[in-house]
């Protein structure tokens, strides 16, 4: 059986600053989760997710960081880089959740464009997460030589152009920002969306799935490793997280023992709602299944629900031998498992021509 | 003694050296431009050098020369606006500034990240505008393309009043309402998803030198960021700039002039004139003496010895020989001054650029250069400065253990930082905001 992987969210509605988020990430760094999202819009009351990520890099030490940025009104270029500083900024705990924004309000936000069809803009979205990628290798990992005796800085042969045409950009590269620490940061889709799921089986290293029973779970798992597959990818690089709304203010164990009819379909997904045990057998029962990689839980009420889940749930997976009790990597990518990807450009400038 | 005007106070602010001709990267005290811990390390000395505040210079893509990435200087850099908000967590005081292109960006979303500033650092966010514009720059981004220097800054202007209606459309009291604006360059609407941010409006800065700049910088900026640094080219600038307030019905004391100015320390005048000789030496290695002359020239000099004479041909003005910086607006002009110069003095080609690209530093012993800055900041050549140290990280060090202490005791520098916000720091008002 795989690792058992956990990431939280620390939204904290109204919050506008950082001591609270910060509070909530090293809570959730105490119970050794993966990672902590941060959701956003440019819709939504809130700051910027990906600026209080950075916030709270240095704060912590071994917590990926995981902010929502959206690609529907933003630039690739722009956005590559600042996830990419995230990634220097927190040595190599940087990910990002790939977002589109759909409403005719949000683009009334620009002026740029109309609304467009989930479809087309999760097609913008697969290409936007491409050209990050390229961008990211748009620099070797050994690019800066600081050579005296020739006067060189850098090695130029080890920056590359992306050249990348796209439907709705074209950008020329390279990146501004040397490679970041892991490589290429961590690559998050929600897959729940029928459109998103190409996206995610190309691109994503960790897709989310609101499955509101295991056997959901686990045909959503299976179908994205398909995909993953069909695209040329090992579907192993891929981790799929079973997203949960969960609050856990009902006590130790769940109103209806046994996790009852598991966790129910509400407007936000698939809600949870009891005990912070009986949500360790949930997650215990569908991880032993092979339904999920792992689990990215929302508490509804972020400070009693996150502390409940790491001093309940995880320390209870744990105490079984489900969880990791410390980090023994320092990335994100060695939280996940992951491997750290190989340059594309270095690769084919090795190859005879 | 120079007159000097009663309680007029310097300010200081740290210029990151990153990627810019005056980094030394050669010096084995260099350390990484990437690693956070460079960051940090000079935020935190610029802090306890009780600093106004600290400043990210920004490219949006690498340089090229002769159609190939440019090598020879530092290249890359991390995102400005990120770096600070990661440095909000390390400072308690020094205020944030950074340099974001107001033509390859849109304002819902600058605002917005700015206003996030502005509030996970409690009030110490600021925004260089700049608006480089080249199709080179262009092609990385959707718009792509190229705009004229009027449209820049007709869209740079335009851009941060529409800012400005975002940041005022949520009252000093908490309420929201929605905004409208309909302009030239910018058709937006709906509501700002951030409420007031401790400033109100973030500090605003410009770094421009033509008329429309310094129009657009009178109109609407609280600092400005020039390369004038000598005496008499910061009086000149100077008067010119505060001249321009009372037009928009501004006060002179509305609009801080900062040079941007580099400095060498030594234990005798001899011995900092020395130093800085050597750094100059380094910053222009014969590789970049030969690029800096093409870069005047427009054509292919490499077959000239850095160390021999200029070259007697003339400059190829159409040239797109460099691509990325500003451009030289008469390269004829400045050709005939460089030969005028090497042949006067019998310079090397080394020699000249070594003679004529140097900006103004400050060179001497701490306690001359603390006498020529408040020198310069009592007779009106300047409010402040911006130090572009031409060490990274620990290029501020020294000014901060000997230069800063003697501004004290002369009673021209601050001994402690009395607000918590960068506004305060500045002396400047905050934004009224709108009831
Ligand atoms: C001191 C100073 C610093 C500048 N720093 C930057 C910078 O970091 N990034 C940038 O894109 N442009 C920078 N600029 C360029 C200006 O913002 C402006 O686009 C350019 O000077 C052309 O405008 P002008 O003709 O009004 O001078 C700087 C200019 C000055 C004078």
């Amino acid at each position: 059986m795989s690792s058992l992987h956990l990431a939280a969210a620390i939204d904290h509605p109204g919050v506008y600053e950082a001591a609270p988020y910060a509070e909530l990430a090293l809570l959730a760094e105490g119970g050794a989760l993966d990672f902590v999202t941060l959701g956003d819009s440019f819709a939504r009351p809130g700051l910027d997710a990906l600026a209080v990520a950075a916030r709270l890099a240095p704060g912590t030490g071994r917590i990926g960081l995981v902010p929502t940025v959206t690609t529907t009104h933003t630039e690739p270029f722009h956005v590559q880089a600042a996830v990419a500083t995230l990634d220097w900024v927190s040595h190599g705990r940087a990910g990002w959740v790939v977002e589109v924004s759909e409403t005719e309000a949000q683009a009334r936000l620009f002026g740029r464009r109309r609304a467009e069809a989930p479809e087309q803009l999760w097609q913008e979205a697969g290409e936007f997460a491409d050209v990050a990628a390229r961008l990211w290798d748009s620099w070797e990992d050994d690019a800066e030589i600081r050579d005296v005796p020739t006067g060189r800085f850098i090695d130029r042969d080890k920056l590359h152009y992306v050249d990348f045409e796209g439907r709705a950009f074209s950008v020329r590269g390279p990146s501004i920002v040397p490679r970041p620490p892991q490589g290429h940061p961590v690559t998050v889709v929600d897959a729940t969306d029928p459109w998103a799921r190409e996206a995610a089986a190309r691109h994503a290293d960790v897709a989310l799935v609101r499955s509101p029973s295991l056997t959901r779970a686990d045909a959503a798992r299976a179908e994205l490793r398909g995909l993953a597959t069909r695209f040329g990818r090992d579907p192993d690089t891929l981790r799929v997280f079973a997203s949960l709304v969960v609050d856990l203010g009902g006590g130790e164990y769940a109103a209806e023992p046994g996790h009852g009819g598991g966790p129910l379909p509400t407007a936000e997904g698939p809600a949870y709602r009891g005990g912070p045990v009986d949500l360790a057998e949930l997650i215990a029962d569908w991880h032993r299944a092979g339904a999920v990689d792992g689990f990215h839980l929302t508490p509804v009420e972020p400070r009693r629900d996150l502390e409940r889940l790491v001093n309940g749930t995880v320390a209870l997976l744990q105490h079984r031998g489900l969880f990791r009790t410390f980090y023994p990597g320092s990335t994100l990518r060695e939280h996940l498992g992951l491997a750290r990807p190989a340059n594309r450009y270095a690769a084919l400038a090795g190859e005879p021509s | 003694m120079t007159e000097r005007t009663p309680g007029k106070q310097i300010h200081l602010a740290a210029h990151f050296p990153g990627v810019n001709s005056t980094t030394v990267w050669t010096d084995p005290r260099s350390r990484s431009h990437i690693d956070f811990s460079s960051f940090q390390h000079l935020a935190r000395t610029a802090e306890r050098g009780l600093f106004d505040f600290f400043f990210l210079a920004e490219g949006l893509r690498l340089r090229e020369h002769k159609g190939r990435i440019h090598d020879l200087d530092v290249v890359g850099r991390p995102e400005a606006l990120t770096v600070l908000t990661a440095l909000a967590a390390v400072t308690e005081r020094l205020g944030l500034a950074g340099t974001v292109n107001a033509t390859f960006n849109e304002p819902y979303e600058l605002a917005r990240r700015l206003a996030s500033l502005d509030h996970l650092s409690a009030g110490r966010a600021a925004w260089n505008v700049v608006t480089t514009s080249d199709a080179f720059t262009g092609e990385n981004f959707r718009r792509g393309g190229y705009l004229d220097l009027a449209e820049r800054y007709t869209r740079a202007a335009e851009f941060l009043a529409t800012a400005r209606e975002l940041w005022d459309s949520w009252t000093p009291d908490g309420r929201q309402r929605p905004f409208a604006h309909h302009g030239r360059h910018f058709a937006i609407e709906g509501e700002f998803t951030v409420p007031r941010s401790p400033q109100g409006h973030p500090v605003v800065i410009q770094a421009g030198d033509s008329p429309e700049g310094r129009e657009f910088a009178a109109s609407a900026a609280d600092i400005i960021f020039t390369r004038h640094g000598t005496l008499e080219a910061g009086r000149e600038f100077y008067a010119d700039v505060k001249g321009r307030l009372a037009a928009y019905g501004r006060d002179p004391d509305d609009l801080l002039i900062m040079p941007g100015v580099s400095y060498v320390l030594g234990d005798t005048a001899a011995e900092a004139q020395e130093k800085a000789a050597e750094i100059r030496r380094k910053q222009v290695s014969p590789q970049n003496a030969i690029l800096a002359l093409e870069q005047v020239w427009g054509v292919d000099l490499s077959a000239y010895d850095p160390d021999g004479p200029l070259p007697d041909i003339d400059p190829d003005p159409g040239s797109e020989l460099v691509q990325g910086r500003v451009k030289i607006t008469d390269p004829f002009a400045v050709a005939a001054k460089w030969r005028a110069l090497s042949e006067a003095k019998g310079l090397s080609i080394r020699q000249t650029v070594i003679e004529t690209t140097a900006r103004q530093s400050f060179i001497g012993t701490p306690d001359a250069v603390a006498a020529e800055l408040a020198e310069f900041v009592a007779r009106d050549a300047a409010d402040g400065f911006i130090l572009v140290p031409h060490l990274t990280p620990g290029g501020l060090d020294d000014f901060v253990d000997r230069v800063v202490p003697l501004l004290q005791e002369r009673g021209v520098y601050r001994t402690e930082y009395r607000g918590a916000t960068l506004r305060s720091h500045l002396g400047l008002r905050e934004p009224a905001g709108k009831g």
